[in-house]
């Protein structure tokens, strides 16, 4: 399992997340600076979490029209995968890989803490397929803009085609199951191929060994079991 | 950059300078949970006839242009490749001479 994290001045957890794949794969990812506009073939490209660029004009808008996005892109449409976490996700949204956009928190606050997820069962998802039916995942979220937001056909369309994977649901310690207001509770989304993932969740935050749950480490390996299936 | 052509507008003699101030708001019917807490902050200073409250940005640019319907042209352009994020905003553009 080949696997590529693209770095943008300002992500921050670029390190976490290589440090996670290299654990599970052994095999450590290369990392792929933004001002690349092309990387060696690899079975998967995260596009990590942080603060790109600052977070100015919009999250994420800057780092999806970087050279290494452009290059994200060529891999998608060749049928590669993609999984963009936090910021992530929003650069993917930003990019137009993925439909909506993630607004303000409902409630005007940076949301650092753990949430309780629902895995979609029957989702377009790939990165879930392995997951056993009724899985739930206690994984934190730190976001400011993590508010899912697509108009009422586009969530439609995403709940008809399976393309909402994770879904946030009760059974969290910390708060309410929604932390940020998203629509449809949702907190992970994938293309109408399943092979594009976007999630506020961070699966790299929650990897045993002195995190307080071992449940990200149990979602990374499942996607790149079924990644490489 | 190859599948986003911008046209290569080299700056001409002719060309004009202007200032294009580029207003973005959130489209209606997208929740602006900002605009409410101010909503609120108002009304806790007696302000209690505001029904609403709104929020967006504003972008100033100094650009160079033959003319004004050009630059609008250019503005316009911007603002759907970057500036805006169209899922949830909207956008207005005034030129001024200067």
């Amino acid at each position: 399992m080949r696997v590529a994290v693209i770095v943008f001045p300002g992500s921050n957890c670029d390190r976490d997340m290589m440090v996670a794949i290299e654990q599970i794969t052994g095999r450590r990812p290369a990392l792929v600076w933004h001002k690349q506009d092309s990387f060696e073939a690899v079975d998967l490209a995260i596009v990590p979490g942080g603060f790109s660029f600052g977070d100015y004009l919009r999250c994420g808008a800057l780092a999806a029209r970087a050279p290494a996005m452009e290059a994200v892109q060529d891999h998608a449409a060749r049928g590669g995968a993609v999984l963009g976490v936090c910021n992530g996700f929003q650069i993917l949204l930003e990019a137009g890989m993925l439909p909506g956009v993630l607004v303000r928190n409902r409630d005007l606050r940076f949301v650092c803490r753990e949430t309780c997820l629902q895995v979609e069962q029957n989702s377009a998802s790939v990165f879930t397929s392995h997951l056993p039916e009724g899985t739930k995942l206690h994984i934190p979220v730190a976001h400011n803009e993590g508010n899912y937001f697509a108009e009422p056909d586009m969530l439609a369309e995403l709940e008809a085609n399976g393309q909402v994977a994770l879904r946030y649901t009760e059974g969290s310690h910390h708060g309410p199951a929604n932390p940020n207001g998203a629509a449809h509770d949702i907190a992970g989304i994938v293309s109408a191929n399943g092979r594009v993932m976007g999630m506020m969740p961070h699966p790299e935050r929650a990897m045993g060994a002195g995190h307080h749950s071992a449940d990200g480490r149990l979602f990374l390996s499942a996607a790149l079991e079924a990644l490489a299936a | 950059m190859a599948e986003h052509p911008v046209d290569d507008k080299k700056t001409q003699k002719t060309d004009k300078n202007m200032q294009i101030v580029i207003n973005i708001s959130l489209k209606e019917g997208v929740l602006d949970p900002e605009g409410r807490a101010i909503q609120h902050a108002l009304a806790a200073l007696g302000f209690d006839e505001v029904a609403g409250v709104r929020t967006g940005k504003r972008i100033t640019l100094d650009i160079e242009a033959e003319d004004v319907e050009r630059a609008r042209q250019r503005a316009a352009k911007m603002c759907e490749s970057l500036l805006a994020n169209t899922v949830i905003e909207d956008y207005e553009i005034e030129v001024a001479d200067s």
